[in-house]
């Protein structure tokens, strides 16, 4: 048993290695301006909910100064939220430039996207600025300090959130939950599949 | 005690690849790959499905090419990335520079064009591809496997590499970012390539 146990961990270790030289492939966009933590634990937190629950309410300062609430958009949208662990991060700094050319795919299958870390406001006005500008909201989850992903169990024990998306119907139920390793971008066509399998039903 | 000397195989075989994998890695970052009069490193792509593009790169059909089988005498390739936005905002520009090699007779079927998408699905290529109208092949380059081979670039990275003279598949151009214009661009590229002067 301790054996498998030594040889399991071995191979994580070793293949967490082996992932970082991907995490840091990153755009000319932002050079120098990136701190590079380095590879990080890819899973640090327990879901408190699962697909099938109501998704837990939140109301929460956007960059461009309005309050945004899950209910704003019940009976009218389904809500992606994509939770990224920080501003001036490796792999967050190239997850959104990727949605913000993707609107239309949103835009056809009747869904929102939120974006949500846990910086605070003047941070994330920063990095949005570095992005060029983005087409959906960015939500702020700085204080209490992430307690909206706390309320998903996608909170980290260091104080920043998991890489996750989760998907929300318009009854406000939890339709998909995807937590990924930290140090990877999810690929897009994993979540456009999840909104395609949604709205087909 | 069979099964304890197989655990410290694997336990040691593991550590051994990983280390290998790191060093190669560090290495590749480390030297330049990518300098001018180097050799591209050997890279494969999956062949495009569409005929007029496998046309276009002179290619039969199967499954998958080597970049040298590419029929021109200039192949330029752009490693990029749906989610880069320097790659997003010069797509326009890039696709006037395809444009302006496809309409100069002098230089059309001499100079030829491909994009990489590092880190990129198939289908964030189509993206891509679809959002901004690219009229050239694009590949997928999802494991990042092309990217390590090329030294871990950052995007967009351009490479010009000339399939003439001694040294098949030449690095004669290589660049990261500063897309200058489509004009300006293929004047420097056609003045760097010098590969008549090595037939």
């Amino acid at each position: 048993m301790k054996r498998k146990l030594v040889i399991i961990l071995t191979l994580m270790i070793c293949s967490s290695f082996m992932i970082s030289a991907q995490t840091f492939a990153l755009t000319d966009s932002f050079r120098n301006s990136i701190y590079n933590p380095g590879p990080l634990k890819p899973l640090d937190s327990l879901l408190k909910v699962k697909v099938g629950d109501r998704a837990p309410g939140f109301s929460l300062p956007s960059v461009s100064g309005k309050i945004i609430s899950l209910s704003d958009y019940r009976d009218k949208k389904i809500v992606v939220l994509s939770f990224v662990p920080a501003a001036w991060t490796p792999v967050c700094s190239d997850q959104w430039p990727g949605y913000n050319i993707v609107e239309e795919l949103f835009e056809e299958q009747n869904a929102v996207l939120l974006g949500i870390t846990v910086d605070n406001i003047p941070t994330l006005f920063s990095w949005i600025q570095q992005m060029g500008d983005l087409w959906f909201p960015v939500l702020s989850d700085f204080w209490p300090h992430g307690a909206v992903a706390d309320s998903f169990g996608l909170l980290r024990t260091d104080g920043v959130a998991e890489r996750a998306l989760v998907v929300i119907d318009k009854n406000g139920i939890i339709s998909y939950i995807g937590v990924g390793d930290i140090n990877v971008r999810p690929p897009l066509e994993v979540l456009i599949k999840e909104l395609q399998k949604l709205n087909s039903k | 005690m069979k099964t304890i000397k197989f655990g410290r195989i694997i336990i040691a075989c593991t550590f051994m690849i990983t280390i290998l994998g790191c060093a190669n890695h560090l290495v590749a970052a480390d030297r330049d790959i990518l300098a001018l009069d180097n050799q591209l490193p050997a890279i494969k792509l999956t062949t495009p499905e569409d005929q007029s593009l496998r046309n276009f790169l002179g290619l039969p059909e199967k499954e998958s090419f080597s970049v040298e089988e590419i029929k021109c005498e200039i192949l330029i390739i752009e490693i990029f990335s749906m989610y880069c936005p320097h790659c997003q905002k010069d797509a326009p520009a890039i696709n006037e520079l395809y444009e302006l090699i496809e309409s100069d007779k002098k230089v059309a079927g001499r100079v030829k064009m491909i994009g990489i998408g590092t880190g990129n699905s198939a289908f964030e290529i189509d993206v891509f591809k679809k959002k901004y109208k690219i009229p050239f092949p694009l590949f997928a380059d999802a494991d990042f496997t092309v990217h390590e081979y090329l030294g871990n670039v950052r995007t967009p990275y351009f490479i010009g590499i000339c399939n003439q003279g001694k040294i098949k598949n030449r690095i004669f151009f290589s660049q990261l970012s500063g897309f200058n214009g489509a004009e300006k661009f293929l004047d420097t590229v056609l003045k760097a390539s010098n590969c008549k002067q090595e037939k």
